[in-house]
């Protein structure tokens, strides 16, 4: 193989055939790079789901192990700020599917709009967490030396059985998997929602809209996967054996 | 198994003689040893080919020799038998591998039982008769011992490289392993799971004896208590008498014959009252409720050390009479010539304790 | 002894005018480089760094053991010295060592590619390995961390009070830079091949560092967020892991080895991949059985996630559970052996030559065979009771992972070390190393397969003076394997400057990487290549040297 030198700049781009400036050189098609970023986001979501995975193996081994603490742990939970917040959390994967729609028709104004919904639904997700989070606070369920049995052992509810003290102990772990995996959860809410600042910057200048959709394929990808991993957790954290609504 | 007894004793003085492998000093190691050898000869085989191709290959195609190499795809003939043939080959250590495992894992029923329990950093031996030792382990030669192992803290690993046998002792659980020693001596006891600063330290001896020397040495050690003995009075002192007294209205189940039966559970299910069982019981009650009674039970961890929960659990074995009657011919039979059970310290369900010797009582030998 | 080593006529042989090495200036121009070649060598820098850490302590540990008694150091250094030999030798020199260094250079220019499929991720990858790096060397400078590379539980988070979060850390970070490297790999290997370089025309290397890339990818998040469980119990205190809170210490155990079996696939099979390379170059041959070598690499990754548990034969596991994992440890060795066999019979009717990587090669041969079959003893129920946790199992994996993956991970760079830099490394020297190496290590971990079925158990401070003997040989072959290991980091740097020029091909080699300039141009190819030919074929390379003309410089 022969080696002509090889100058940089304006000079060598002039010299090879048209392309989208968005091509990075060791590329050859736009397709290729179109295929190749989108195979990479579905590999790292398979790396995630193994994250996730450990939390899961925690989580059935000790629920098999300890149902009943898991069932009156699950049963503290606020399950309308939960019904919400899956509620709001699939709007927001619908939104954000329609700045998809919006990037791969070249319409900037629609991404910006979908974008910013996205967002904005992503907070009120976060925040309504926040919400149960400081009510498991105030009800003294955060595991650890704060962590009180007393609402297990002597549960205001009818239809709540009381537990034995052992076991109402063991409620601890099932607070513990909530924060973890909830947390972990909301930390990746956190990293999408920076992410989304950060496009919706890009889209207003118009960086989506003009052909290179894939960016926003790809992170469409993520936001749709956190959002299944919570239509996971929801049923798993929040439905245990759950008492009828009245 | 059968092995040339000629050539097999041969070996075996050869061999243990030349400090290549610890002295074979139980039933087992012979046949541990019997299989290493055939892992170590399949291994010489396989090295040995390799080298065989590797410095054949170099000397008869080196490049003055053979300056033009022959492109040759491959054999599938070849691959299917250098398959198939380390296959077969490691099927074979499978096997024989898990029958060994299985031998070593699965105490026989007439087993005598000594409890170990093991701390940072030292190694606590209970034999049920009440003798308690710190760093060592004495038992009796030509007479099934099994372990019933838990750890206070950590991870630890008790190991007699000498009997080839080794068994984790995990925390929260009982593990257990066997062993028949065969020849009497003082051999190594280690611990092989890294548990923390003097984890090198955790060493100890097994002295095996002659059963009449056993006999002698249990005499001389005990507490004057057995651990039954120091269950009956726990058992007092917790208040588990107020629920578990045996009357027939009791808010507890009568615990007399518990011990080794199948139990119906609360949730339904049949579970084996094993010692890993009774333990549980005392420190998670409530998952391990009986049918047709509350689950009231108060947990008890965090009251009970782990030598108290052997003790109690000493105690509820020893309510079952089948398995009094068991112990005591166990016992009996160390002492082949002395007349009669000379009870070693078996106790009287709801009678005074009576320690079945008159050996001088060591005070302060309650549960710790 | 006759060489097939080809080099341009010295007098004229002039490096090439422009290179990957000196396209661009400046530190900037290194760290924020997108070039796989340049991040190889950031990486080539840091893990030879780490590698001689971690052997430092390697020579503390032998050096106090050369005495039954805790004369050296105290129990609790003693301890710090094998956590961080063992967390430093595998995090930080082994699961980057042939990938991120060999591979990262020679993969996209073996696909046909101008580079790895995602630049900007690998540069990440080397940042958090030196982030992840920091985090243990702060530990480290703040008292070491002494749980055992393992962490076990409940030991490493309620019973020591050392840096173990911060080393966690440090774990967890480069457990990432390894995700992301894989990902980069498995992603060139599927979309960046150039037009004729269907899968079966890759070389094998490229099949080995894909099946460790699945193997990266898919186990490494799993012992991350058992990591996060450790940190986490360790500061909020809940019992996860902990027995008398519920928790289950086993969970830990089955969680961590999920991973850390896995690991030791993901370090052998890019050293297996460098062998197939260097044992084709070397005979003037095709690799013999090249599918069923591919195949065995693809099945050495996917058995690897299913025998976690014969690490676990004596803990507890259920007597089926340690039958299934058994029998599944006896089929994941099967893939070895093949490669073995293939390997052997490649040599058969070549035309060998033994330069140092080929030294290195049958070095790899021959332990790795001693290694693996080692392993059958300790998958075999039975026999790992009595084996497990004593220096048996030190001296096992010490065989695969540094008498096989090291002596692998040296033959790469010599054999490489040409392209990487131009120069050819001094040819006596490098095979003096290779022979000291090979001797050195089976002194130093041949007896200590027998100290181990004498009973010795492994971690330990003091020992039974009965087997004193053993420990010295084993520290008199540490002494002999050091030198063996300094000596290229003498002669490697010396041949930058006064090494023979090497020329595109000193190896006549097959594989795209030899039919473009030493070192190569930033973007690899001016044109991507289209590849009309088979894997190793010499008769396609006899036709080019003959009709071609070439120009160097």
């Amino acid at each position: 193989m022969d080696s002509h030198a090889i100058v940089t700049g304006q000079e060598q781009h002039e010299e090879h055939e048209e392309h989208p400036a968005y091509l990075r050189h060791h590329f050859v098609t736009v397709e290729q790079q179109r295929e190749t970023a989108s195979f990479g986001m579905w590999l790292f979501l398979l790396t995630e789901i193994m994250f996730f995975g450990g939390l899961f193996m925690a989580y059935l081994l000790y629920r098999n192990w300890y149902y009943d603490a898991f069932v009156a742990g699950s049963n503290t939970l606020g399950i309308g700020l939960g019904t919400t917040n899956t509620a709001v959390l699939i709007l927001s994967s619908f939104t954000m599917a329609m700045g998809v729609y919006s990037a791969e028709t070249r319409n900037r104004k629609g991404l910006v709009t979908f974008l910013s919904l996205t967002i904005l639904l992503g907070l009120v997700f976060l925040g309504i967490k926040s919400k149960e989070y400081h009510d498991k606070y105030v009800e003294h369920h955060i595991p650890g030396a704060s962590f009180s049995v007393e609402d297990f052992v002597h549960p205001a509810d009818k239809r709540d059985v009381p537990l034995a003290p052992d076991m109402a102990q063991h409620a601890q772990l099932f607070f513990f998997l909530y924060f973890a995996m909830t947390g972990m959860h909301a930390l990746h809410m956190v990293i999408g929602i920076s992410i989304l600042f950060f496009l919706l910057y890009h889209a207003w200048h118009g960086a989506y809209t003009n052909g290179h959709t894939s960016t926003i394929d790809n992170f469409g990808l993520y936001w749709h996967f956190v959002d299944i991993v919570w239509i996971f957790l929801f049923p798993l954290l929040y439905l245990i054996s759950r008492h009828p609504l009245k | 198994m059968h092995i040339s007894p000629v050539l097999w004793q041969f070996l075996v003085h050869w061999l243990t003689n030349s400090a290549l492998f610890p002295p074979e000093a139980s039933a087992i190691s012979p046949y541990m040893d019997a299989f290493y050898f055939f892992l170590c000869a399949i291994s010489a085989v396989g090295l040995i080919a390799v080298a065989i191709l590797v410095f054949g290959f170099s000397i008869l195609y080196r490049k003055e020799k053979s300056p033009v190499a022959t492109q040759i795809e491959g054999s599938t003939l070849l691959e299917a038998t250098w398959t198939i043939i380390p296959l077969a080959l490691f099927m074979i250590c499978f096997v024989w591998g898990a029958l060994l495992y299985f031998r070593i894992y699965n105490p026989p029923t007439n087993a005598m039982n000594i409890y170990i329990v093991g701390k940072q950093w030292m190694w606590k031996a209970e034999h049920p008769g009440g003798q308690h030792e710190i760093d060592s382990l004495h038992i009796p030669i030509n007479r099934p011992v099994q372990l019933t192992m838990i750890s206070q803290d950590v991870f630890h690993s008790f190991s007699i490289p000498a009997f080839r046998v080794k068994r984790e002792v995990i925390p929260g659980r009982y593990s257990t392993v066997w062993f028949e020693a065969t020849a009497t001596g003082t051999y190594h006891l280690f611990c092989t799971q890294y548990c923390g600063t003097d984890h090198s330290a955790m060493i100890g001896e097994v002295v095996a004896m002659t059963p009449d020397d056993y006999q002698k040495w249990a005499a001389g050690s005990t507490s004057g208590a057995s651990l039954a003995q120091n269950g009956e009075r726990l058992f007092a002192s917790l208040g588990c008498n107020s629920c578990h007294s045996g009357e027939a209205t009791a808010r507890g189940p009568n615990l007399s014959q518990v011990y080794g039966s199948r139990l119906q559970l609360a949730d339904g299910s049949t579970v084996t009252a094993n010692d890993a069982f009774l333990r549980e019981a005392i420190l998670n009650p409530s998952t391990h409720v009986m049918q047709g009674y509350a689950p009231i039970m108060p947990t008890y961890q965090g009251q009970v050390s782990e030598e108290g929960l052997i003790d109690l659990v000493e105690y509820i074995k020893n309510l079952n009479s089948n398995y009094r009657i068991q112990q005591t011919l166990t016992t009996s039979q160390l002492a082949p010539g002395q007349a009669g059970a000379s009870s070693s310290g078996t106790p009287q369900v709801n009678g005074p304790a009576r320690a079945g010797r008159t050996a001088p009582s060591v005070p302060g030998t309650v549960n710790q | 002894m006759s060489t097939i080593v080809t080099l341009p006529n010295q007098e004229e042989a002039r490096l090439p005018k422009l290179s990957y090495l000196n396209s661009e200036y400046g530190l900037k121009s290194w760290l924020l480089t997108g070039d796989h070649k340049r991040i190889a060598m950031l990486y080539l820098i840091s893990i030879t760094f780490f590698f001689f850490l971690g052997g430092a302590f390697a020579g503390l540990i032998r050096l106090e053991l050369l005495t039954p008694q805790p004369d050296l150091v105290a129990s609790d250094t003693y301890n710090k010295l094998f956590t961080m030999h063992g967390v430093i030798m595998i995090f930080l020199f082994l699961v980057p060592s042939v990938p991120a260094t060999v591979g990262n250079f020679v993969i996209p220019i073996m696909v046909g590619a101008k580079d790895l499929a995602f630049p900007k991720i690998n540069l990440l990858s080397w940042y958090l390995y030196v982030a992840g790096a920091c985090f243990l060397v702060y530990a480290l400078l703040n008292g070491g961390v002494d749980t055992g590379w393992t962490f076990t539980t409940p030991l490493s988070t309620h019973y020591l009070n050392t840096h173990v979060i911060t080393a966690a850390m440090g774990v967890f970070i480069a457990g990432f830079s390894s995700i992301f490297t894989g990902l980069n790999f498995i992603v060139t290997i599927h979309r960046m091949r150039c037009p004729g370089m269907t899968w079966f025309r890759l070389p094998l290397f490229c099949w080995s560092h894909y099946a460790a890339s699945i193997l990266m990818v898919l186990g490494t998040p799993v012992l991350a967020i058992t990591l996060v469980l450790v940190m986490l119990e360790r500061t909020v205190g809940i019992g996860v892991f902990d027995p008398t809170k519920g928790g289950d210490p086993l969970l830990f155990q089955h969680l961590f080895w999920f991973y850390s079996h896995p690991a030791v696939y993901i370090m052998i099979l890019p050293g297996m991949g460098v062998i197939s390379e260097v044992i084709s170059t070397f005979s003037r041959k095709r690799v013999f059985g090249y599918t069923a070598v591919a195949f065995s690499s693809v099945a050495i990754a996917v058995f690897g996630f299913f025998v976690w548990a014969h690490h676990m034969f004596i803990m507890g596991v259920s007597n089926y559970s340690a039958l299934v994992f058994s029998l599944l440890t006896m089929l994941v060795a099967v893939p070895s052996a093949i490669k073995i066999f293939n390997w052997a019979a490649t040599l058969y009717k070549g035309s060998l030559t033994f330069e140092t990587p080929m030294l290195y090669a049958f070095g790899f041969m021959g332990l790795f065979t001693i290694g693996g079959l080692t392993g059958v003893f300790l998958g075999s129920l039975g026999m790992d009771i009595h084996l497990t946790e004593t220096y048996f199992i030190v001296a096992h994996f010490h065989f695969v992972m540094v008498g096989g993956m090291l002596m692998a991970y040296l033959a790469g760079v010599h054999f490489w070390w040409p392209k990487m830099t131009g120069r050819m490394y001094p040819e006596s020297m490098s095979q003096l190393a290779a022979v000291t190496t090979f001797i050195g290590f089976i002194l130093t971990f041949f007896p200590q397969f027998i100290v181990g079925y004498l009973g010795m158990p492994r971690r330990y401070h003091a020992y039974p003076p009965e087997f004193q003997v053993l420990n010295v040989l084993s520290t008199a072959g540490a002494t002999v394997l050091g030198i063996g290991y300094l000596l290229p980091m003498l002669y490697m740097p010396w041949s930058l400057k006064y090494g023979k020029i090497a020329g595109s091909n000193p190896w006549q080699a097959t594989g795209l990487e030899w039919q473009i300039q030493s070192p190569p141009l930033t973007e690899n190819f001016v044109d991507i290549p289209v590849m009309d030919h088979e894997a190793y074929d010499y008769e396609w390379l006899a036709h080019k040297t003959e009709h071609e003309v070439t120009t160097v410089g």
